[in-house]
């Protein structure tokens, strides 16, 4: 109850001091955070730390203990955590507001290949469903466009801005796919009947579509573009390294296709999205160096003999096994629930994952992933000054109570559509 | 084609008899009534009944005597049957033989959905059709006929296939050379149901499998009430009903679990159901006799899957695996558990696979005489009929000529005799010539190797160990042979024989040149002996293996349920959920299912103590709201639904069960979806995994019934509602105009009248007693307090509201009116009705008094509801006790099981989770979870079972892998869904 009191007077507070959804401006004045527990997001722990920034920056990260003079306005943090900024990879948040409601939604174009289809366009700012993640300490996503075999280009924002362009991290950062599956089912199962699977009779032949693909945008690109070719244009940034191919794929014989092909067509900077088996193909993932975006951990089982906890399992599995490891959203209800992406790394701590690097699913390893860690995913001097502070372990839906918030050293408001409806409410009752 | 001219002089023949009053104008009368007599054959007159030596006396098409010492008639036609047997051909008691399906009619996907009958004059519902007599649809399908004569089958019941109750079925003897006027034995035999809809009308009730089940529920009521006459109207459909009451009543039911549901309906109106099976009983078998019916079971034995791509094998499930394994041991299981039992050919592809299967079914342990009963004295029972199925004076010459024990598969059978007339399988007086020969010819041996059954004998030839190129063929006691000739292989010899009764063949040869001389082939009789031998040791060898049965017989199914123990838990922290709070350093111990102490320092003698130092002891969590563990979730062809319950559908096989269970959870109220604003009745279980369905169900449950109101059940997603309600406004409407007749059929019943019993308005007559209780679908203010208002004018309280998002709105309202919460923690914006849904929603009604629970709605959320319980400690800071009892004491005080269950105090049941941190945490697992006593869910022995669940796949598809590499039947893998269930789910 104390507790309870405790947090509203201090979300009145700070409820006063800024409007709900107004971005922070630019920050001009200094911040010390003394005295947290600081995860720096790299498997390191700072117990009793001194965070300083400026000017959107970090100028210091080190022990308390450490006599040097701090800078603006101390926040003392004796007692809580602070953390980098979390990030989430492939979500859709920003693309849609309500479910059921079309009109509101746009997160798949139509057609099979779509490079040119970008996802920043559509990203909505005042979405109150991206306002709903801070308060979570969820501050950076990839906003990513869902269809079709080339889904669309995303794009890597943080979640305090005024429009789509302030809001950018990186701008086009990935060009995202669907691999085919070797696959097919049949059989009217949601008639009680099972499901037959067989080898897909067009794997192959949807592979050598893609396959060729790509080639004629390479051969595109190679030429003298006299008539303009939205789609290759787009796909450049393939070729030259400059962004990532994201393929969001499962079956061990589909990832292996997967690598082989992209690398055979040119294409160097691979990302797995979901990896359902990717343990099972660890070596070639390590070799080349190939990172995996996982689904999130609560899920089901994917047969009914599989182990109960084997989707809490899957991080160890792979990081046991070297491989680079952060958490994407895709699926069911996948934007609202992007602000409980720190308890799915909870969750993979609690099955055997440690704590830090656990952490560092939604911190470096995603930065890193998403090719954004020259600027985010740790507390390193230098970096950006994205970062919050909560009340304990920001992992465990216990103790993840975030009390300061910045994002480029900018304190932002914790304030959301939820946090105004329970204010007024509490304040009728209390008023009545 | 041949065959086809054959066959139609065959038929031809049958015009021979025709009635004997019928003017005759294309010959003379020709009466044919002779006497037949067969002997020296082993008669088998009823399964238990054999004589050898017997002799077989038919006239007329019936039996007129049997026995050994049988006098036979001076004109009596005399067949000599030494060393043959004879027995009652088989009888198939569920068969569509001659009566097509209807096709289902396609419609319009556009089109409204259909809520009215199509008949007139009939039941208010379509898809009930007793007066269906599919005599006027009935061909007679020749060449179904030659498959089933060929299978050893005489008589069929058969019937139209089609709707919940499908009127009567046709008695029909298989013989093709007479007419219909002669063939259907019966025309009222039996009456069928099911609980399929009918393809014959669109109408969309029932719409789920419970709505089936209530729906004949409601017909045998009304037909009561419109048989004493308290109906104006005329209902041909009913009146049909009571006329086949008489009749014999089989029930299709498919599956073991549908079985269970239909005995029940039949043991509440005293019908007692011959239940069409699955062939799956063996998977619950003392269920399966404790139904006291008898069984019609098909013999669909499944082919192995193949699962030589492990990446498609992976699919299959262990359960699937099994069932190939287990499934041909269903009969013999069925009959050493006494359970009365007749076969079907009814499911398989092609008639012809039926001999082998049952041969199958006999190599898996079925003893042959209780395989002969089931397809000869069990049907002729089922069907009432004494005259069938057997060899007794007086009944039908219905008979099958063997060469020797019918089940053995090297034996052939000749002749299939159908009322008294022959219809030849194989030619008994073609000799078996199997066996190898030296074969001489212009001076040179080959070795002549023939083998197969009567005339479907092959040859192949050798010389010198090599293979030679030539055509054998044997024919009405012919040998054909082409061998190419010795000096170009070119140009050919041409060899015949007349097969005869001396041991060496010799015939004639006609060289390239067209000169004739003489062959031989000399029988080798000693290879042959030892061939066979060898073969015949292999066979016995090769007694299948079979692995056990669990319950559920899936992969983390149990050999039998846990044991009750008693269990001491040491030095725990244990959160009571009671006054006493949360205790450090505690012992619980738990006796008789029950818990019997909580202190410090507690010592018993015999209990199984557990060391619970650093861990939590906590009462196990209830979901207020789950469609788990259920076979449907929706009634939703109709806007009320209060006929209908989930405790009919219960699905005790469900995996989620088990995954529950390692989420800490052991209670679960399954709810009816939100389809409509009055929707079904809810089923209340604990998960005793491995239990039936009705064993999960709590004893003495409390009584409750789901209500929905928004979005969902005013259709705002469909593009083509007609239904009523279509508004907020109508909602209201409607539940007042149900309440209201609900009150009146209430006082009429009261009133010593005599009433039509309604099950929807019985149910909704409970509400407005208090006797039943609603959960309701919710989210926006206004509707809530809309149903509060509705449910005061009636003088009832609702009890609960689910979803509930915007309860936050009307905290103090609820308080008042009395109804409790249970909420999501944090959903929202997956529709336009949660728009304001927040996650301090519990928090606040909780501060405002009101009883507050966290519920799932979702197979996986549900596993985790410690972690969903824990967010309220964040938004809206609850504290951890209070956080808790969301989870635990809450919701059981919301389904009034909180005397039973729901905290930790002495006298409640021991379902107790023991925790290896703070259960709120996001770290926390569940090390036990343990009902009454029993231990469900052990994380030590959940890694033994995964391990035993590779170690029996990995065998499994090694022994499919046998089965394909030796040239066995494989099919593709498959891969069983389990359909997710959420309130919208239609089904």
């Amino acid at each position: 109850m104390k507790n309870y009191i405790y947090t509203i007077a201090f979300l009145l507070s700070i409820g006063s001091l800024f409007a709900q959804q107004t971005p922070a401006p630019k920050q001009s004045a200094d911040y010390t955070i003394e005295g947290a527990t600081a995860h720096l997001g790299n498997g390191q722990v700072i117990e009793n730390s001194l965070i300083m920034f400026s000017n959107g920056k970090i100028t210091h990260v080190g022990n308390a203990l450490t006599k040097i003079a701090r800078r603006g306005t101390v926040i003392d943090a004796k007692g809580k955590h602070v953390y980098p900024g979390f990030i989430v990879a492939n979500t859709t948040l920003g693309l849609g507001e309500v479910d059921a409601v079309k009109a509101s939604i746009d997160e798949r174009e139509i057609g099979t290949y779509n490079p040119h289809i970008r996802s920043i366009i559509a990203y909505n700012t005042e979405s109150k469903v991206v306002e709903s993640m801070r308060p979570n300490g969820v501050l950076i996503v990839q906003t990513t466009p869902r269809g079709g075999t080339i889904s669309g280009t995303s794009s890597i924002v943080q979640l305090d801005a005024w429009n789509w362009e302030d809001a950018i991290v990186k701008e086009n950062d990935a060009i995202h796919m669907n691999w085919p599956s070797s696959v097919s089912y049949s059989g009217r199962w949601w008639a009680g009947e099972p499901r037959v699977v067989k080898e897909s009779k067009n794997y192959t032949e949807n592979l050598n579509k893609f396959s060729s693909y790509l080639q004629q945008a390479k051969t595109y690109l190679k030429g003298n573009k006299s008539e303009k070719n939205l789609p290759f244009e787009a796909m450049k940034g393939l070729f030259n390294g400059s962004q990532k191919l994201f393929i969001h794929v499962s079956g061990e014989r589909e990832i292996t296709d997967a690598i082989t092909l992209s690398k055979k067509e040119g294409i160097n900077k691979i990302v797995i999205v979901h990896g359902g088996d990717a343990d099972k193909v660890a070596d070639l993932l390590v070799k080349n160096n190939i990172p995996v975006v996982l689904e999130r951990a609560h899920r089901l089982p994917n047969a009914e003999d599989q182990d109960y906890d084997l989707p809490y399992r899957t991080a160890k599995i792979l990081v046991d096994k070297g491989i680079t490891v952060s958490i994407g959203m895709e699926g069911d209800m996948e934007r609202m629930s992007t602000r409980n992406a720190p308890f799915y790394a909870g969750t993979y701590a609690a099955y055997g994952l440690d704590k830090e690097e656990a952490l560092k699913l939604i911190t470096s390893n995603a930065a890193k992933i998403l090719g954004i860690d020259d600027k985010v995913g740790t507390l390193e001097v230098g970096k950006d000054a994205t970062l919050f502070v909560s009340e304990g372990d920001a992992l465990d839906m216990r103790t993840n109570k975030v009390s300061n918030s910045f994002i480029n050293g900018r304190k932002l408001s914790l304030e959301t559509h939820q946090t105004k409806l329970w204010k007024r409410y509490s304040d009728k009752y209390k008023n009545q | 084609m041949k065959k086809h001219l054959l066959w139609l002089l065959f038929l031809c023949t049958s015009i021979l008899s025709a009635q004997e009053y019928f003017p005759k104008d294309d010959g003379v009368k020709t009466p044919n009534n002779k006497t037949i007599a067969f002997t020296k054959a082993t008669i088998y007159i009823t399964p238990t009944n054999v004589i050898k030596n017997g002799t077989l006396l038919v006239k007329n098409g019936k039996v007129v005597n049997v026995g050994r010492s049988v006098s036979i008639p001076k004109d009596a036609q005399i067949v000599n049957l030494e060393g043959k047997n004879i027995y009652p051909s088989f009888i198939d008691a569920y068969t569509d033989f001659g009566i097509a399906k209807p096709k289902r009619q396609r419609g319009n996907p556009n089109a409204s959905p259909q809520y009215e009958p199509e008949r007139k004059g009939y039941y208010w519902n379509d898809h009930i059709r007793p007066e269906t007599n599919p005599i006027a649809d009935f061909k007679f399908d020749a060449k179904k006929a030659k498959d089933l004569l060929k299978a050893g089958f005489g008589v069929v019941n058969t019937h139209m296939q089609d709707g919940i109750i499908r009127g009567n079925g046709l008695l029909v003897s298989l013989n093709t050379q007479t007419t219909n006027a002669y063939r259907v034995l019966e025309d009222k035999s039996a009456q069928y149901l099911s609980f399929t809809k009918s393809n014959k009308s669109r109408q969309m009730y029932p719409g789920s499998l419970m709505g089936s089940i209530a729906l004949l529920r409601q017909t045998y009521n009304d037909a009561d009430w419109y048989l004493k006459g308290n109906t104006k109207n005329k209902d041909l459909a009913l009146e049909a009903l009571d006329r086949n009451k008489n009749l014999p009543q089989i029930f299709y039911a498919g599956s073991k679990i549908n079985a269970f549901r239909a005995d029940k309906i039949g043991d509440e109106f005293g019908i007692q159901y011959t239940i069409v099976g699955g062939g799956d009983e063996f998977e619950r078998i003392n269920d399966v006799r404790a139904t006291n019916a008898t069984f019609i079971i098909p013999i669909n034995f499944r082919a192995a899957y193949d699962v030589s791509n492990p990446y498609l094998a992976q699919h299959v499930s262990l359960h699937d695996m099994r069932k190939w394994n287990q499934e041909p041991t269903n009969p013999k299981v069925l009959a050493e558990n006494g359970v009365t039992f007749s076969l079907t050919t009814h499911s398989l592809k092609k008639v012809d696979d039926f001999t082998k299967n049952i041969q199958k079914a006999i190599k898996y342990g079925l003893d042959k005489t209780k395989a002969l009963e089931a397809l000869t004295t069990v049907p002729a029972k089922i069907l009432g009929k004494s005259n069938i199925g057997n060899l007794q004076t007086g009944s039908y010459a219905n008979f099958l000529i063997t060469s020797g024990d019918i089940f053995d598969p090297k034996t052939t059978l000749y002749e299939n005799w159908t009322l008294g007339d022959k219809n030849v399988i194989n030619d008994m007086n073609v000799k078996d010539i199997a066996g190898n020969y030296a074969l001489a010819l212009n001076g040179k041996t080959y070795d002549l190797s023939i083998t197969g059954k009567g005339a479907k004998q092959k040859g192949a030839l050798k010389l010198d160990d090599k293979k030679v190129k030539s055509k054998f063929s044997f024919k009405d006691g012919w040998i054909f042979m082409s061998i190419p000739s010795e000096n170009d292989a070119t140009k050919f010899n041409r060899l015949t024989a007349k097969i005869t009764d001396s041991p060496v063949i010799l015939g004639k040869v006609i060289n390239e040149f067209g000169n004739e001389s003489q062959w031989s082939a000399a029988k080798i009789v000693k290879k042959d002996d030892e061939k066979s031998k060898d073969k015949k040791k292999k066979d016995n060898n090769s007694t299948p293996t079979v692995l056990p049965v669990s319950y559920p017989n899936v992969g983390f199914g149990l050999a039998q349920q846990p044991k009750q123990e008693t269990i001491l838990f040491k030095n725990a922290t244990v959160w009571t959920g009671e006054k006493e709070g949360n205790l450090e350093n505690t012992d619980v111990l738990i006796k008789n299912g029950k818990i019997a102490k909580i202190g410090k320092n507690i010592s018993v003698g015999g209990a199984k103590t557990i060391d619970a130092t650093g861990k939590y002891v906590t009462a196990g969590i209830i979901d207020e709201h789950s469609h788990i563990a259920t076979t449907s979730v929706n009634e939703w062809a109709q806007n009320s639904t209060a006929e209908v319950t989930i405790e009919d559908v219960v699905d005790p096989n469900d995996v989620n069960i088990y995954r529950n269970l390692a989420g800490g959870v052991t209670s679960i109220q399954i709810l009816h979806g939100s389809a409509n604003p009055i929707g079904g009745r809810s089923a209340i279980i604990k998960l005793k995994w491995g239990e039936n369905a009705d064993n999960l169900i709590y004893n003495n449950t409390p009584k409750f019934i789901k209500f929905a109101l928004g979005e969902n059940v005013k259709q705002s997603r469909s593009r083509n509602g007609t239904r009523f309600p279509q508004t907020r406004m109508g909602v209201e409407q409607m539940y007042i105009d149900y309440f209201t007749r609900a009150k009146q059929y209430d006082a009429k019943k009261k009133s010593g009248q005599a009433y039509r019993k309604d099950a929807e308005l019985e149910t909704l007559a409970e509400i407005i007693n208090k006797e039943r209780f609603i959960s309701c679908h919710s989210y926006v203010q206004s509707e809530i307090n809309m149903l509060m208002k509705v449910a005061e004018k009636f003088d009832f309280n609702i009890n609960t509201f689910t979803h509930i998002l915007e309860g936050y709105k009307v905290a103090d309202k609820m308080k008042e009116h009395g109804v409790g919460g249970s909420t999501f923690s944090d959903w929202w914006a997956y529709k336009y009705e949660v728009n304001d849904a927040i996650p301090y929603n519990a928090a606040i009604m909780h501060n405002q008094g009101v009883t507050v629970a966290i519920n799932s709605d979702d197979a996986e959320m549900s596993r985790r509801l410690n972690q969903e319980a824990a967010k309220t400690v964040k938004y809206g800071g609850m504290s951890e006790e209070e956080a808790w009892k969301m989870v635990t004491l809450n919701p059981a005080k919301l389904l009034h099981i909180d005397n039973k269950v729901g905290s930790l105090k002495v006298g409640k049941d021991a379902d107790v989770v023991l925790w290896n941190t703070n259960p709120l945490s996001v770290y926390a697992k569940p090390l036990k979870t343990i009902i009454e006593g029993r231990t469900y869910f052990d994380i030590d022995a959940d890694l033994a079972k995964r391990e035993a669940i590779k170690a029996e796949r990995s065998k499994l598809e090694n022994m499919m892998l046998h089965e394909k590499i030796n040239g066995g039947k494989v099919q593709p893998p498959s891969k069983r869904v389990k359909e997710l269930f959420h309130c919208e789910t239609l089904k």
